[in-house]
């Protein structure tokens, strides 16, 4: 529900309970003034006839209403005295309506020349009822006609006031951390807005910052933790040439140059990674996927050889992309690597190049792999000591970075892809 | 031959002069800019190895002053940045090489014997080696006076092995020199194996006196028995 819907929905209801209540108030008084406008006009001509009646003696004989609207008959001076003046609504037969309709009664008494008489006026009323049917249609237009104008001023100051408010959500939206992106809020003249959008961009400029220091972290942790490693793997081999070495002190040192470069390796994962996502590869030229792919085999060639795995090219189209030339290579050599180590002997790889996407198949384990998962930092599904489990996550990142479809399908092969777009 | 390590990072001069002087060359070395400027104005270098970054000052502004000095071709750049910047700049200021760190010692030795062989003998040189010529620029091996074939990476692995003769060349640096970066995670590098089992054959059957030996777990070493 918008905000729009959200206060109509309030105002709605609130309106109807403010006009319901005021409608009751405003039919009461106005059948009050409407009575007592009758009664005074009663009142008056109720003197109109009392002086007729000290002109015209005639007029007392007139005891049934007819064509006149009062009535005159003698009553005891004792029913005079408790009569007083009472007003009162009452039915009378209206010829032209045909039916009863009300009417307002004034009903007195006087003395004339010592003899008491009871004197009834009447006077036509409102019909109540059709009162009421007005009253009740008018308010209605009213009611409607308050919530068309409230939605037409609503939305129109909706659309005008909150913009920067909507201006802001359109960026946010759009937000995401590692895009290089920042929120840029609309300028306003509303104090809400402009402490929402300088909370909002002090938020955001504050978690840029604690990410961008974060990546700065890993990058400059890995970097430099390089030399340290690197050194260590050398006083090794320094060791190592010393000819004291017994046989298994030897074993021992190789496996800890073996360790260390390991450390090496993820190092140097870890590093190309925040470099990636840090951005650090701009400069982009058209590179063609054939080419790198025929370079990579032919780098790879003894190691599939050494496997046992046959690795053959299908070229179906020139595939030409715009970007930075190491990122591609290491995308094809990441993929190509894993599909010849995670393989069996006489087992195949096949590339093959479309026009807009480059696939890799592999024969290995009859099993898939989790998709969701491969491309995520430091997933093994190997027990190989050899594998960083940052492979495919470059991979990915790398797609990130240019806006490439990284994919994984199991079809009894293994089958990487990458759409370009 | 005369040697000059510029390099801020103790542990890794100490390595790399170590290792340098096990090949019997006289290395000195520099910790900073000062020292550094003040021993390349003084004395002459065979080969200098020089970092970029460097406390007091740039490497790239030692580079000019040896370049203004006529002595920047036998400067082998180590830098811990993969930046093609300075790579290109130290290149233009004459420098030889340009090495990025980290580096296996076994390849920085490589390349300081070619920067040495160039400058000794004119860009024109064989590496004899007891009954082995190789002329690495024909990339043609002598034994015996005799030719013998090799194919593109076994003659690589031969002349790594040679220019680091009688040390011990880790499986790593090995792969990296012979068959670039891109084989890193590669099951440990036992593909080599086969390689090398290909070429000590060849040589074993054209009576080569010198020998590739496994050294265990590590990688391998040349040697004349």
């Amino acid at each position: 529900m918008n905000l729009l819907n959200y206060t109509l929905k309030y105002l709605a209801i609130a309106l109807f309970g403010i006009i319901s209540i005021w409608a009751v108030i405003f039919y009461m008084n106005m059948l009050d003034e409407v009575y007592d406008s009758l009664d005074d006009g009663l009142d008056n001509y109720k003197l109109l006839i009392l002086e007729k009646v000290e002109e015209d003696p005639a007029t007392l004989s007139r005891t049934d209403f007819s064509e006149a609207n009062y009535e005159i008959r003698e009553i005891s001076a004792q029913r005079a005295n408790q009569t007083g003046q009472v007003y009162q609504d009452t039915l009378m037969y209206m010829l032209n309506e045909e039916d009863l309709e009300p009417v307002r009664m004034l009903t007195t008494a006087f003395i004339h020349q010592g003899k008491h008489y009871e004197l009834k006026v009447i006077s036509s009323m409102v019909e109540e009822d059709d009162l009421i049917e007005d009253l009740f249609y008018s308010l209605f237009w009213l009611y409607v006609a308050l919530l068309v104008s409230i939605l037409l001023v609503n939305n129109f100051l909706l659309k005008k006031v909150w913009q920067p408010f909507y201006e802001l959500l359109a960026q946010l939206k759009h937000f995401r951390l590692g895009k290089g992106q920042s929120i840029e809020p609309a300028d306003t003249e509303v104090k809400e807005f402009k402490e929402l959008n300088a909370a909002v961009k002090g938020l955001v400029l504050h978690t840029l910052d604690t990410y961008n220091s974060q990546k700065q972290f890993i990058e400059n942790a890995s970097h430099e933790l390089q030399t340290p490693v690197a050194i260590s793997i050398n006083k090794l081999e320094l060791l190592a040439e010393k000819n004291d070495l017994s046989e298994s002190s030897l074993e021992s040192v190789g496996q800890v140059i073996r360790t260390l470069e390991r450390l090496t390796r993820l190092n140097k994962s870890l590093l190309l990674l925040s470099r990636i996502e840090n951005r650090q590869f701009e400069d982009t030229e058209q590179v063609s996927f054939n080419a790198i792919a025929k370079q990579l085999i032919s780098e790879f060639s003894d190691f599939a050889e050494y496997k046992d795995v046959a690795v053959s090219l299908h070229e179906n189209a020139d595939l030409g992309i715009e970007m930075q030339k190491d990122l591609a290579v290491i995308m094809i050599s990441n993929v190509l690597k894993n599909a010849i180590v995670h393989n069996y002997k006489h087992g195949t790889v096949d590339i093959f190049i479309e026009s807009d996407s480059l696939k890799i198949s592999n024969s290995g384990a009859q099993q898939a792999l989790d998709p969701d998962r491969i491309f995520s930092r430091f997933y093994k599904n190997s027990t190989d000591n050899g594998n960083t489990g940052l492979g495919l996550a470059i991979v990915k990142a790398i797609g990130d970075l240019y806006g490439f479809q990284v994919g994984y399908v199991f079809d009894g092969l293994h089958v990487m892809s990458i759409h370009f777009k | 031959m005369k040697l000059l390590i510029i390099e801020d990072e103790k542990g890794l001069r100490e390595v790399i002069q170590e290792s340098l002087e096990k090949e019997h060359f006289l290395v000195e070395s520099a910790g900073d800019f000062r020292t550094a400027l003040d021993k390349i104005v003084s004395f002459n270098y065979d080969c200098i190895l020089l970092d970029i970054m460097l406390p007091g000052g740039n490497g790239l502004d030692i580079l000019q002053e040896l370049k203004n000095l006529g002595k920047s071709d036998n400067v082998i750049i180590i830098s811990a940045k993969d930046s093609l910047d300075d790579k290109l700049k130290g290149l233009n200021l004459g420098a030889d090489d340009y090495l990025t760190k980290p580096f296996h010692i076994a390849e920085l030795t490589a390349r300081v014997k070619s920067v040495l062989r160039r400058k000794s003998f004119d860009g024109k040189s064989t590496i004899e080696i007891a009954n082995l010529k190789l002329d690495p620029d024909e990339r043609t091996l002598l034994i015996n006076d005799q030719p013998l074939l090799l194919n593109r990476k076994e003659f690589d692995i031969l002349m790594y092995m040679v220019v680091n003769k009688n040390r011990l060349v880790n499986k790593t640096s090995l792969a990296e020199h012979v068959w670039g970066d891109h084989m890193d995670e590669a099951d440990d590098y036992e593909f080599i194996y086969s390689q090398i089992k290909n070429l000590r054959k060849k040589m074993r059957d054209s009576g080569a006196d010198v020998e590739i030996q496994a050294v265990y777990g590590i990688g391998y070493k040349l040697v004349q028995p």
